[in-house]
């Protein structure tokens, strides 16, 4: 289970971006977020995956908080792809900061083995997309974090990698936080909907 | 039309690029002839150096085309050989000057407290004037090649230090480091393999661009007697001698190595700044 506990955070000192939130997340179950845009979706996803720190609140995952040193369960695959990996590394490099990955389980992300000595600058934002799911998709992550993963895709690609992820969900029984501003896309994806506005009480700001 | 616009704009902006090439490939060989010089200055024999009374003090001619001095030692011969400490000099306290600005720029990774002690550091070195600094270390270690060394080396790295440090701040804030920590890489990964192979041309031109400033200020203080004994052939030494032969009119005693050591100093300098230019390593990035 992923609890967070009432965290709150802000980049600046004296205005939260939310403000007490708190949510669970079981494992297998898909939990869609809903909420306009710029309300602070991913700076939440964020501070759920570790990237920035909670200023108040806590994030317990399994029992656990989890530490600073190895790889956290909680990955998080972001808005923007081309921020999340080196710009001067080939993509094979990509992969294997993370692990090694079979062919089979690449080709089912619609990764072609040719884009492997290609730097990220010459790759589609689609593409790229697809080397982060892989990256984060290891046996050691239990909750994964999509935050507008598939905006930027057109409607079949899209489709196809929902495919693959849902059924890759299913079958480790991941928790999914699905995070998006589209509406239709988390009804078709997700169990249950929650809407970030009224999570964070209804006002971001104070 | 197109055409012509797509062949015209490619060709102008290479045609910059081609000049800096070839500034830097001009550099580049005056370092290689100086290299040169410096390599025979080991090769030459001590012949040249023997003392000689009667051809004593005698003006530059084809024999001596830097004159001799007072013990009619060939002027020529001292100075490359005088080159040649400086450049070692110079190279080895530019090399450890640039692990230090790398080592200690590379703190910031690893906690706010140490990093701050190494602003506060560089702001120190930085607001006392280099001259200073360098002769209170080499004086305070007792001077001679270990003091100037260890003096040139701990007073060069702050400028490096701060630029380094830069752009490793730059770095440690992107989204593909969050991505490496939360993948449970440590710092000390993230910085070899992330953060070292951005900071290798900064390093480089850093290094290179120190090295002429380490050559000058070893030069200095040892002329001014606060670095190599009298013993050593260095340039510094041939220099605060020579001031005493001024006024009698032995000019080349003084001019001669004086341009050499300037000539060798421009021409490493001039190497460094060419090299940044192509490289750009504050723009450059791959397209
Ligand atoms: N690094 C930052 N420093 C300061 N403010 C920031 C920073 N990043 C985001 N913000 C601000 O925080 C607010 C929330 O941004 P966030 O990116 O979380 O929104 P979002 O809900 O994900 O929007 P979108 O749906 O467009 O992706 C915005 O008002 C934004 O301007
Ligand atoms: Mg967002």
């Amino acid at each position: 289970m992923l609890k967070v506990n009432n965290i709150s955070f802000g980049y600046h000192r004296d205005y939260w971006i939310f403000d007490e939130i708190s949510l669970e997340l079981k494992p297998g179950e898909v939990l869609g977020l809903y909420g306009s845009s710029g309300i602070g979706k991913t700076t939440f996803a964020k501070v759920v995956a570790g990237y920035l720190k909670a200023d108040k609140g806590s994030i317990v995952v399994d029992g656990k908080t989890p530490l600073q040193k190895g790889r956290n369960p909680v990955q998080l695959i972001g808005q923007h792809p081309e921020k999340t990996i080196n710009p001067r590394w080939l993509m094979k490099q990509v992969l294997k900061e993370s692990g090694d990955f079979s062919a089979e389980f690449l080709q089912e992300l619609g990764i072609s083995q040719e884009w492997m000595q290609r730097y990220p600058s010459q790759l589609s934002g689609g593409e790229l997309q697809r080397f982060c799911l892989a990256r984060a998709l290891v046996p050691e992550t239990r909750y994964l974090i999509a935050d507008e993963m598939t905006t930027m895709l057109d409607a079949i690609t899209k489709a196809q990698i929902w495919e693959t992820v849902l059924q890759l969900v299913e079958q480790h029984q991941l928790g999914m936080l699905v995070i998006s501003h589209e509406l239709s896309l988390l009804e078709k994806t997700c169990d249950r909907i929650l809407d970030f506005q009224e999570l964070s009480g209804g006002s971001s700001a104070f | 039309m197109t055409e012509a616009i797509s062949k015209y704009w490619p060709l102008k902006r290479s045609g910059k690029r081609n000049r800096r090439k070839r500034a830097l490939v001009f550099s580049g060989i005056a370092v290689a002839l100086f290299l040169l010089l410096i390599a025979s200055g080991f090769l030459i024999g001590q012949e040249g150096l023997r003392v000689n009374f009667d051809g004593a003090f005698s003006a530059p001619s084809l024999a001596h085309p830097f004159g001799t001095d007072w013990l009619g030692r060939d002027m020529f011969i001292r100075t490359v050989k005088g080159l040649a400490l400086s450049f070692w000099v110079g190279l080895l306290a530019a090399f450890i000057s640039a692990v230090i600005a790398l080592l200690l720029s590379l703190l910031l990774l690893v906690n706010k407290t140490l990093d701050s002690l190494v602003t506060g550091l560089i702001d120190l070195f930085l607001a006392v004037p280099h001259i200073v600094s360098l002769i209170l270390i080499s004086f305070m270690l007792g001077g001679g090649l270990y003091g100037v060394v260890i003096a040139v080396a701990l007073t060069h790295w702050p400028r490096l230090a701060r630029l380094l440090r830069a752009e490793i701040m730059q770095i440690k804030n992107t989204e593909y480091i969050a991505v490496s920590r939360n993948l449970g890489k440590s710092w000390f990964w993230i910085a070899k393999h992330h953060i070292l192979p951005h900071l290798i041309p900064q390093l480089a031109i850093g290094f290179i661009l120190m090295f002429p400033h380490a050559i000058l200020h070893e030069a200095s203080i040892t002329f001014l007697g606060f670095g190599l004994s009298s013993e050593q052939p260095a340039i510094g030494i041939i220099l605060s001698e020579a001031m005493g032969y001024l006024s009698s009119g032995m000019w080349w005693l003084a001019v001669f190595p004086g341009l050499m050591l300037l000539l060798m100093v421009a021409v490493f300098d001039n190497l460094g700044r060419n090299l940044r230019k192509v490289f750009d390593p504050l723009k450059g990035q791959k397209q």
